[in-house]
């Protein structure tokens, strides 16, 4: 599928800038911000109804960035679509600048400021009943981390969703199974993550959260159930892209050195050559 | 006072609770995926039956912090102080100082120390939510040896309180830990202004005081670690000979220091008072250093704005 191909290579890209824009900044979440870009160049590219040059369409699609801390993915996948100059990803976190080091509604294709966890899914239920009432065909995504699930408002907005019957509202968990302090499972045992959200009255879908293809596809086939809520357990690995990154609680919100970046690249411009010579 | 030797006072508060559970098996921390800015990976490797672990969880560590004070242990739950003042200030007002549960709350990398990662992360209005609620002490130690001086006080004080500690290092104030709840201490004297500072941004009114020196303008530097409860007397005592008072705290302008130290001389001895903090706005993007340089909370800014209000309010001198 040609739209894959090109999808594969954007993700690799944009990993590229995540790293220019924390190395640059000297701040940044690197794991998290790496985990979830294929999920992001899915949904901003494959599925979501959006206009980068009318960011307030009415009828957009919404996205809720509720793991903010993932900012530098979200920031370059917002400017490499348009709605804002990619140039100004150098100012990132600099003085002065409006892209600060979480998500606001400075920044054209923002719909809410982030950055604490545990909000963002019940600002997503309150949009998904919003579309409900106006009779809208705009869904609502909400991406979450899964050491975000440890605050209790998650599921008090889960179960919220499920008695309301939000089928247009679509959570997605980033299960790259590791938070600040190491496993989620050591920190604070998540599992049986499929169980809890199935008992509190979700449809719940697991996906390989790398594969661009299945992200597609899986979200274009929503909703599979009507009348609930739908959870995506995207399985990821923290970090993906860079060897030396991948699966290393260290680079929760490490910056890389000198020599970091550039191996770092080296390793993403290598991917890159890899998926030209396939195609 | 020295410049070149910097620590974090999350550190020093660290090493607290370390020396202290050694001997009192009351200590017990709470944490919530906090245990790195917080500094106390040690002490859940040496006292990992004494450590609880909650996830990203702070309301449910506060409310188990209550669970375990009124149970005979003496918690201190650590945490980012923008989530402890925040999303937690229910669990604090109601199951901690309503109740009276003997817990401690230390609110690390407060202010804006979390600089660009913006107010999602900044605690500018913990002082404010914690000085409205009754039965909690409020302590803003301003360096790293009063902040292990503070923790040492407070373990043995039986009741609430919540202390507010930065992120990075910062120079030392004093030479040796010593704290007493309710003291200001006068860190230099001067007929001309009393300045009454709290928390990190003391030392850079320690050096604003040198440069006002310059101008020929003489400061009473007052450090006032306890904001509540607060030394009256050193204020009032200090407005009597200076008749004019600027406050500066890393903070918002409102609820703050500023306005604890308005109430008190407003009722006993009215001056012209200059509160300097963070105006009423989310504030710009930037690092820690650069936001309160941009707010002139930094030792030029804190001159030219002491320099500015003395010449307000200059008659009769
Ligand atoms: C309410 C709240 N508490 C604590 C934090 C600090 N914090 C930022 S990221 C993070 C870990 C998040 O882990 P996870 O949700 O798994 O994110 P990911 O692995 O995708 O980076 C924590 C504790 C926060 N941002 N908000
Ligand atoms: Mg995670």
């Amino acid at each position: 599928m040609e739209q894959t191909k090109i999808l594969k290579k954007k993700a690799v890209q944009i990993r590229k800038m995540v790293l220019e824009m924390i190395y640059r900044a000297k701040s940044g979440h690197t794991g998290g911000s790496l985990s979830c870009v294929e999920i992001l160049v899915s949904l901003f590219y494959g599925v979501m109804r959006i206009d980068p040059k009318d960011p307030k369409l009415p009828d957009r699609d919404r996205f809720v960035m509720s793991k903010g801390h993932s900012v530098e993915s979200y920031y370059a996948v917002l400017a490499d679509l348009g709605f804002f100059p990619v140039s100004d990803l150098e100012s990132y976190c600099q003085f002065g600048s409006y892209l600060t080091g979480h998500p606001t509604t400075k920044v054209p294709g923002v719909e809410v400021n982030t950055g604490a966890l545990g909000h963002g899914l019940a600002i997503g239920v309150g949009m998904a009943i919003a579309s409900k009432i106006d009779s809208a065909c705009y869904k609502v995504y909400v991406l979450m981390g899964d050491g975000e699930l440890d605050e209790g408002s998650v599921w008090e907005a889960a179960q919220i969703a499920a008695h309301y019957g939000l089928d247009n509202l679509i959570g997605i968990v980033d299960r790259n199974r590791l938070q600040i302090s190491g496993d989620t499972e050591q920190v604070l045992r998540l599992e049986n993550l499929e169980q809890k959200w199935t008992a509190f009255g979700w449809h719940v879908i697991h996906v390989d959260g790398h594969d661009i293809e299945q992200l597609i596809n899986t979200f274009k086939g929503l909703p599979v159930e009507r009348g609930k809520p739908h959870l995506i357990i995207a399985h990821t690995i923290k970090g993906k892209g860079v060897s030396f990154i991948e699966n290393n609680k260290d680079w929760h919100h490490k910056v890389p050195n000198d020599e970091e970046l550039r191996m770092a690249m080296m390793e993403l411009d290598e991917k890159l050559k890899e998926l030209d010579a396939d195609e | 006072m020295n410049e070149k030797s910097k620590m974090a006072s999350r550190h020093m508060v660290a090493q607290a609770l370390m020396d202290l559970a050694g001997e009192d098996e009351a200590i017990v921390v709470v944490t919530s995926d906090a245990r790195g800015s917080a500094a106390i990976t040690k002490f859940f490797d040496t006292f990992p039956e004494r450590a609880i672990e909650v996830g990203i969880a702070e309301q449910s560590a506060v409310g188990i912090a209550a669970g375990l004070a009124l149970c005979g242990k003496k918690p201190f739950v650590l945490g980012p102080a923008c989530f402890y003042s925040a999303r937690a200030f229910e669990q604090v007002k109601n199951d901690v100082a309503y109740t009276g549960a003997n817990v401690k709350i230390i609110g690390v990398s407060g202010g804006v120390s979390y600089g660009p990662l913006g107010s999602t992360h900044h605690a500018l209005h913990d002082v404010a939510a914690f000085r409205a609620i009754p039965n909690i002490d409020v302590i803003l130690p301003s360096d790293a040896n009063q902040a292990y001086a503070v923790v040492k006080h407070l373990v043995n004080r039986e009741r609430p309180a919540y202390v507010r500690i930065g992120r990075n290092p910062i120079p030392f104030v004093y030479d040796e830990p010593f704290f007493e709840i309710a003291k200001g201490y006068v860190l230099r004297s001067g007929a001309d202004v009393t300045i009454i500072a709290c928390g990190e941004v003391v030392w850079h009114a320690l050096k604003a005081c040198e440069i006002l020196s310059k101008e020929g303008i003489e400061a009473t530097l007052i450090d006032m670690p306890s904001i509540k409860p607060i030394d009256e007397e050193t204020i009032i005592k200090s407005a009597r000979n200076a008749g004019r008072v600027v406050t500066i705290e890393e903070h918002s302008v409102h609820g703050g220091l500023g306005e604890a130290v308005s109430a008190i001389l407003g009722k006993n001895f009215p001056v012209p008072i200059e509160i300097l903090g963070i105006p009423d706005e989310f504030p710009v993007t930037g690092k820690q250093e650069e936001v309160l340089s941009h707010y002139d909370l930094d030792a030029v800014g804190i001159a030219k704005r002491v320099q500015k209000f003395l010449r307000r309010f200059s008659h009769g001198r």
